[in-house]
């Protein structure tokens, strides 16, 4: 049997499961303790098969199912088997802890939930599979439908349907660009196989159109800017096990499709749309760093760190493709290496992060930030898992995150010989808003953790915060190794990238990464530039053992538990700590003119002073609200046609027949 | 990788570590004189650190592990850095274990965890500390990665210690763009090491602290750590800088005498160094916190200028 024939049964397990789901629809334990458990090792199992499709050859396969002429075409080639693992690896840990989530009473049952779940696991792995635009189109369909639902789960309260709505209002715009891009990629052939698409080359004009098109289908679902609005709504409304999904692999989907279009079934790529592409994603990752870094919320901070991950992605893409179209492989393989690197990190630490939030949430009740603290001592597994999540996200060495921020770079610093000069000059300028990104980052990383796990607990009730139960534990210890692995074994994971670079643009890095032996991670040679992680670890490491050793010897190791110094101040209570506002503050004020910010400020003579600030987004203001404006403006002139009297329709009937009349007989 | 290497491997850190509090001493003592005061010893640091280790060390009763891991860990981190800064020699074998990048990426873990453990006992001034200190972190860091990218485009490498030799191979001319790194540099360095203007490290209030405000819950034991860390941290911005802007006297492969040279020559270039910053910080007043940003942004925009009159003059 194909491996291609081993991940279908897989994924028709998924799908069963989900139909056992709906059998015990209320039996909440069965649905935990049973499906999906037996979920994560279909999941693992995708793992295994998909990194045998990586090593191995393309495969293909047809599927009778859907309408009589138009059968479903699946591939499997390097690209799909790459974003397969992901799609595998990660949702085994969030499936493990999603079995020690899900309780009584919250919305919608839980066999219900079990079938959203695995539909949605299911038609993700489609998506990537598919080989015509009729079976992307309706496996992409599948997928935003079925993750509305899972959005709108606690579908009783009215933000959260409001935020559904938005959601499928934009997967829609999003779609409809897919939709044209492949009506442009077929050419008038009639033929929507991807094959059909690879094998037509079109004219400059139409292929920069299909570009475009792609970008903005995309970019919808993916969260760029100005389709972003909806990411920090729906993804906050979700339980977390399925925030930490559409997080972590739902919007990889779209950097998927985005790859698959630009570099695989479009042919010849043009320069400029490497640059639409670093200056769209330079521009969302600040944007979203910048908006990440005042929230209040702790998963509205994490979707718009999101937002920023996905602008890092884009501008990898863009640099790729850049490159790619100046005909640099080597270059370009660097550039979308750093890229694929950061999609699996991305999904590993934001999807740790996710469910982190989610064990807090149902431990306290509280999603604000400025009501949280000091839970490390009541949840330590919880809080040193999330300690690793936050060091990757940071992108600080020797995590996951620092390696695809160095590859970046990298591919930045030998951008110069591009052949045009105006270019060369300016992308290695553009790696400053990367370097002000990634700092940002880190700023925006020490908030939540020092707000959520440090300090002193903000509320009396936090002292009652149970720990995490054992599944939900073991979930984020997969995710938490895996942040730790990647960061620590980049040379493995390289070998993993090199089939999809080599399938997109013909070249890899694996190679020359190899030849410089298996610890020292270098794209050219080491004078050029290399990075050990171990070496770095282990250093450290080492300079730390020998100060706790030494400073023990030579000196003593005497402690004295007191109350906090605080310079000898005694009224010292939990809320004079910073609250996330006050944390947020010198970012409010630096980057000031990014939002829209409504505050009110007590009177000094206030017996109860109240402080309230709203940040709101540009975006919504100036393009959302006057689009929706339009609309309802041009429904309501449409409306005033329909008076709902027959004698008015057939007056209608009649002037449409008088002047069709007139017209066919001029 | 040779025993030469490895001996000056061995011998920058451990040279690093011993000198550090020499050098803190050094600048403590010409600020003094250039304020008009009488100075301290040169080995006052010294026996500062003496006294703190052997003092116990009083931890908050609800202070988490991380309170107490990020003094070692901060310690590490500046033990490395100093490590693969070309102090002495270019033939060092830690120095292909992490390049610029790197390095930036290692003076931001020592930020981050120290600031995490400021917030950890969750005192008004500690969590105002750590806010300062990221504040400063997410501006210099950046400013700091420019400046090196600017010397890896001359050189074309990443690698300290090959940005070194290439510097200071190539006869002797001033890069326009080096130049203007090197006034963005200066300042990011006043910065993260809490200097005047940005910081002052000898202030009393409180409410003006940056970096003392983060470590105020410490004492013993770890103060010391944390305090040898910040004048590591000293020693290996200055050596950087030194590194980049005065290239020359540093060992290459396969010269072990030339080593024996590049220590007297390290320690004057230090003490030079050491008297010009006493000297910024003598003329200067410390600014407004909300000054800050502003400085830090111009030192950020001067970077980037430094890389584009890299690129548009070749030079």
């Amino acid at each position: 049997m194909l491996v291609l024939d081993w991940i279908l049964i897989v994924i028709a397990g998924w799908l069963a499961l989900g139909v056992a789901g709906i059998g015990a629809l209320r039996n909440t334990a069965f649905v935990a303790r049973v499906l999906f458990p037996a979920g994560a090792v279909l999941a693992v199992a995708l793992a295994g098969l998909a990194v045998a499709g990586l090593l191995g050859t393309p495969e293909t396969a047809v599927l009778a199912i859907g309408l009589p002429d138009l059968p479903f075409h699946l591939r499997l080639d390097g690209l799909s088997a790459f974003f397969l693992l992901v799609i595998g690896a990660i949702s085994f840990g969030i499936s493990i802890f999603a079995a020690g989530y899900f309780r009584h009473g919250e919305g919608t049952p839980p066999g219900l939930m079990c079938l959203e779940y695995h539909l949605f696991l299911a038609s993700m792995a489609l998506v990537v599979l598919a080989d015509d635009a009729y079976a992307f189109m309706v496996m992409w369909e599948t997928m935003a439908l079925s993750s509305f639902f899972l959005v709108t789960a606690n579908h009783r309260v009215p933000a959260i349907r409001e935020a559904g709505f938005l959601y499928l209002l934009i997967a829609h715009i999003g779609a409809i660009g897919i939709l044209l891009c492949f009506g442009v990629l077929q050419a008038n052939t009639g033929d929507y196989t991807f094959a059909n698409m690879r094998a037509q080359s079109l004219s400059p004009l139409w292929a920069s159109a299909a570009f475009l098109l792609a970008t903005v289908g995309f970019g919808a679902k993916a969260g760029i800017l100005p389709l972003h609005v909806w990411l920090p709504e729906a993804h906050p409304a979700a339980p977390s096990p399925v925030s930490a999904l559409m997080s972590a692999v739902m919007l990889k989907t779209a950097i998927y499709g985005l790859l698959r279009v630009s570099f695989d079934l479009l042919g010849a790529q043009q320069w400029w749309w490497g640059v639409l592409l670093l200056a769209v994603g330079l521009a969302t990752a600040l944007y979203g760093v910048v908006f990440s870094a005042v929230q209040t919320d702790m998963k509205r901070l994490l979707a718009y760190s999101s937002i920023e991950n996905i602008g890092l992605l884009f501008v990898g893409i863009g640099l790729g493709v850049l490159f790619n179209a100046y005909g640099m492989k080597a270059l370009s393989a660097l550039a979308l290496t750093a890229a694929l690197y950061h999609v699996v990190g991305h999904a590993f630490f934001k999807s740790l992060l996710f469910l982190a939030t989610g064990s807090v949430l149902h431990a306290t009740g509280e999603r604000s930030l400025g009501k949280l603290g000091g839970l490390m001592r009541r949840m330590p597994w919880v809080a040193w898992l999330s300690l690793v999540g936050v060091l990757a996200s940071s992108g600080l060495p020797p995590f996951s995150g620092f390696v695809s921020e160095w590859l970046l770079l990298q591919s930045f610093l030998f951008t110069t010989g591009l052949p045009d000069s105006f270019l060369n000059m300016l992308v290695p300028v553009l790696a400053a808003g990367i370097a002000l990104v990634a700092a940002l980052a880190g700023y925006t990383m020490v908030k939540f953790y020092g707000v959520i796990f440090l300090g002193q607990p903000r509320e009396p009730k936090l002292a009652d915060a149970h720990p995490a139960s054992p599944l939900e534990r073991a979930g984020l210890v997969w995710l938490g190794a895996g942040c730790v692995l990647l960061g620590l074994f980049p040379v493995a994971v390289i070998g993993l990238i090199d089939p999809v670079t080599r399938l997109l643009v013909g070249g890899g890095i694996a190679e020359t990464v190899r030849a410089n032996g298996w610890l020292l991670l270098s794209p050219s040679s080491p004078d050029r530039a290399s990075y050990s992680p171990l070496v770095f670890l282990g250093v450290v490491s080492l300079a730390v053992l020998l100060a706790v050793v030494l400073v023990r010897k030579l000196y003593h190791g005497r402690l004295r538990r007191a109350p906090a110094w605080d310079c000898g101040y005694p009224a010292q209570t939990a809320r004079m700590q910073d609250t996330a506002e006050g944390f947020g503050q010198p970012i409010r004020q630096i980057f000031e003119p990014f939002f829209r910010m409504r505050r009110e400020l007590p009177s000094p003579f206030d017996a109860k002073p109240h402080y309230r600030v709203t940040i709101e987004d540009h975006f919504w203001h100036w393009l959302y609200l006057p689009v929706a404006r339009l609309t309802s403006a041009i429904a309501r002139g449409v409306g005033r046609l329909q008076q709902g009297r027959i004698a008015i329709y057939l007056l209608y009937s009649f002037v449409t027949l008088m002047v069709l009349l007139v017209v066919v007989k001029s | 990788m040779s025993i030469v290497g490895l001996f000056a491997q061995l011998l920058a850190i451990l040279l690093a570590l011993a000198l550090a509090p020499l050098l803190t001493g050094w600048v403590n003592q010409w600020r003094a004189w250039l304020q008009g005061r009488r100075a301290p010893g040169l080995l006052q640091p010294y026996r500062v650190l003496h006294k703190l280790f052997n003092k116990e060390s009083v931890v908050a009763e609800h202070a988490t592990p991380i309170f107490r891991v990020a003094p070692y860990i901060m310690f590490g981190c500046m033990a490395l850095a100093c490590g693969i800064a070309p102090t002495l020699s270019t033939d060092l074998p830690l120095a292909p274990a992490a390049d610029a990048i790197a390095l930036v990426g290692l003076f931001a873990l020592a930020r981050v965890f120290i600031s995490l453990a400021a917030m950890d006992i969750g005192t008004s001034f500690g969590t105002l500390g750590a806010r300062r200190e990221m504040l400063i972190g997410f501006l210099a860091e950046p400013a700091l990665l420019m400046v090196l990218f600017s010397a890896s485009l001359i050189t074309r490498s990443t690698s300290l210690a090959m940005i070194v030799e290439t510097l200071a191979h190539q006869p002797f001319a001033i890069y326009p763009s080096l130049a203007v790194a090197g006034v963005a540099f200066t300042m990011v360095s006043l910065a993260e090491n809490a200097r005047v203007p940005v910081d002052n490290p000898t202030t009393h209030l409180e409410l003006t602290m940056i970096h003392e405000a983060l470590i105020l819950e410490y004492s013993g034991r770890h103060l010391a750590l944390v305090e040898w860390a910040a004048s590591l941290k000293l020693f290996a911005y200055s050596c950087i800088g030194l590194a980049l802007f005065v290239p020359w006297g540093v060992a290459e492969a396969g010269t072990p005498v030339a080593i024996l040279f590049a220590i007297p020559m390290l320690v004057v270039k230090l003490a030079v160094g050491g008297v010009l910053l006493a000297l910024i910080e003598t003329i200067n007043a410390k600014m407004r916190l909300f000054r800050v940003p502003e400085f830090l942004a111009t030192a950020f925009l001067l970077a980037v200028i430094a890389l584009l009159v890299h690129v548009l003059l070749g030079a």
